[in-house]
């Protein structure tokens, strides 16, 4: 993996003449986890897209690239909220997608390796219909993994997930991405509060930058700081419009 | 079982209903023989129909398997190329306005009467829904998969074999199992606008010779394999939907 690099946005995106969001900027800290929370509809899938690349339906006017000057293509891993696995291929063949898709050897034993990282080493030659909502999204981590991108944007992953799935992926998810700079869309203020080490407030108003509980993340979800930081989180969502 | 035993009840039923059309109303043999005559003569004249079903059913296969795997690469050519899409398309639906049945008589000018005219009215009448069906669902692959594959960093044709052409397999399915109904229909056609065997020209000699339990008999035979290729096909596809 190169070195992760620093992702900033500005600027502002119209779809068909009506606003999507901005004009704003925001900053993505270089190797740190950034949690972009926020209501629905405000625009924060928009600038997960911009940054990956897939910004095609929408028209937006501004700079969306990493500080280093290089280009992004090929340097960002995108994890959404649905796991994405092919149906017909097994867990092996989900994490190793990419190489097959780029022409190059699949690294069989890198990808076995890594799904026994996620506790799926038993799993690996299951297919997705076999596996439970929350082993799915661990496979789709995988795959991120396997990517080895300094940047990974993370498009709500856990969100379909049930409490006790959801807070395990997250342990789970900080604990492999660590070092990478990673970009967290999220609606959920427990979410964010548990593992944003920099948190980024989206509304209609623009981005305001929130300051997180000391201490490494992820934060333990029933820590004092971390309930009062998600109820501050809670109240700004709430106080909007 | 029970689906066994309802098939069973409706094929009895049916049965029924045919002894009695024939009993009510008195109908003479020539014009629509009881089911016991019919199936005593699919007995008595088994050696005959089976040899002109095995010409039928070369046939049907031969034309099934080439339409298949013509209309499974047309598809992908259209999915892969927007020039092939746009110059394709339009002689695809024309195909469908000019009528099967009517190109008969001139596939049996150009082909002759033997197998191959019969093959190529099978594989024209396959043709379209084949290539239809397996070429819509090539362009429906999820956006999200397609998405996943741009960030990755995959080669456009890889995207088409690795994803969207696996994606699109319960399409190609669905129009194999129509064309698995068609393709008969193609080789009786065949059959019967220029012929020297086959079940189509079986009937046909059977009717003009006012054997009409023949024609019958044949006629049977005819859709017992229908059903039976449309069977094997489904299995097939559940088969390999499941591997």
């Amino acid at each position: 993996m190169s070195a992760a690099p620093a992702l900033r946005l500005s600027g502002r995106a119209t779809a068909g003449g009506a606003p999507v969001f901005g004009p704003l900027s925001l900053e993505v800290r270089a190797g740190e986890w950034t949690c972009l929370l926020g209501p629905s509809g405000v625009g924060k899938s928009t600038i997960l897209r911009l940054l990956s690349g897939l910004g095609g339906d929408v028209a937006f006017d501004g700079v969306a690239a990493a500080d280093d000057g290089a280009p992004l293509a090929g340097r960002v891993a995108l994890m959404a909220q649905s796991d994405l696995l092919m149906p017909w291929l097994d867990a092996v063949a989900n994490v190793t997608l990419g190489a097959r898709l780029r022409g190059e050897a699949g690294r069989r034993d890198r990808a076995t390796g890594l799904l026994g990282r996620v506790g799926l080493a038993a799993h690996a030659h299951k297919r997705p219909h076999a596996l439970s909502g929350g082993q799915r999204q661990r496979v789709a981590l995988a795959r991120t993994l396997m990517e080895d991108r300094p940047v990974v944007l993370l498009d709500e992953p856990f969100s379909a997930l049930d409490a006790r799935s959801r807070a395990l992926m997250q342990d789970l998810a900080a604990g492999l991405l660590g070092g990478r700079t990673v970009l967290h869309v999220t609606h959920d203020a427990a979410e964010a509060a548990r593992l944003g080490q920099n948190v980024l407030l989206m509304t209609r108003a623009g981005i305001t930058s929130e300051t997180p509980p000391a201490g490494p993340v992820p934060r333990p979800f029933d820590a004092p700081e971390t309930l009062a930081f998600q109820g501050h989180l809670q109240r700004q969502l709430m106080e909007v419009e | 079982m029970t689906r066994t035993l309802r098939i069973l009840g409706t094929v009895l039923l049916a049965l029924l209903v045919w002894q009695a059309v024939v009993t009510v109303f008195a109908l003479p043999r020539f014009i629509l023989p009881g089911p016991h005559l019919v199936f005593g003569t699919l007995w008595t004249s088994r050696a005959l129909i089976a040899e002109h079903a095995w010409v039928t059913v070369t046939e049907v296969l031969l034309g099934l398997g080439l339409g298949a795997a013509l209309g499974f690469a047309s598809a992908i050519v259209m999915a892969a190329s927007p020039v092939a899409r746009s110059l394709l398309r339009p002689m695809l639906v024309f195909s469908q306005a000019v009528p099967v049945f009517a190109l008969a008589p001139i596939l049996t000018l150009w082909l002759g009467y033997g197998l191959w005219s019969k093959v190529a009215m099978a594989l024209l009448i396959i043709y379209f829904p084949v290539t239809s069906a397996f070429f819509d669902a090539l362009m429906r692959t999820p956006t999200g998969w397609l998405e996943l594959a741009r960030v990755i960093g995959a080669r456009p044709a890889r995207i088409l074999w690795h994803i969207r052409v696996p994606a699109a397999l319960p399409g190609f399915a669905s129009g194999l199992r129509l064309a698995a109904v068609y393709a008969p229909i193609g080789a009786i056609i065949g059959e019967w606008v220029g012929a020297s065997r086959g079940l189509g020209y079986l009937m046909l000699l059977a009717n003009g010779r006012a054997k009409i339990d023949l024609m019958f008999a044949a006629l049977i035979v005819l859709a017992v394999l229908t059903l039976l290729l449309h069977a094997a096909i489904d299995a097939a596809c559940r088969r390999m939907w499941e591997s």
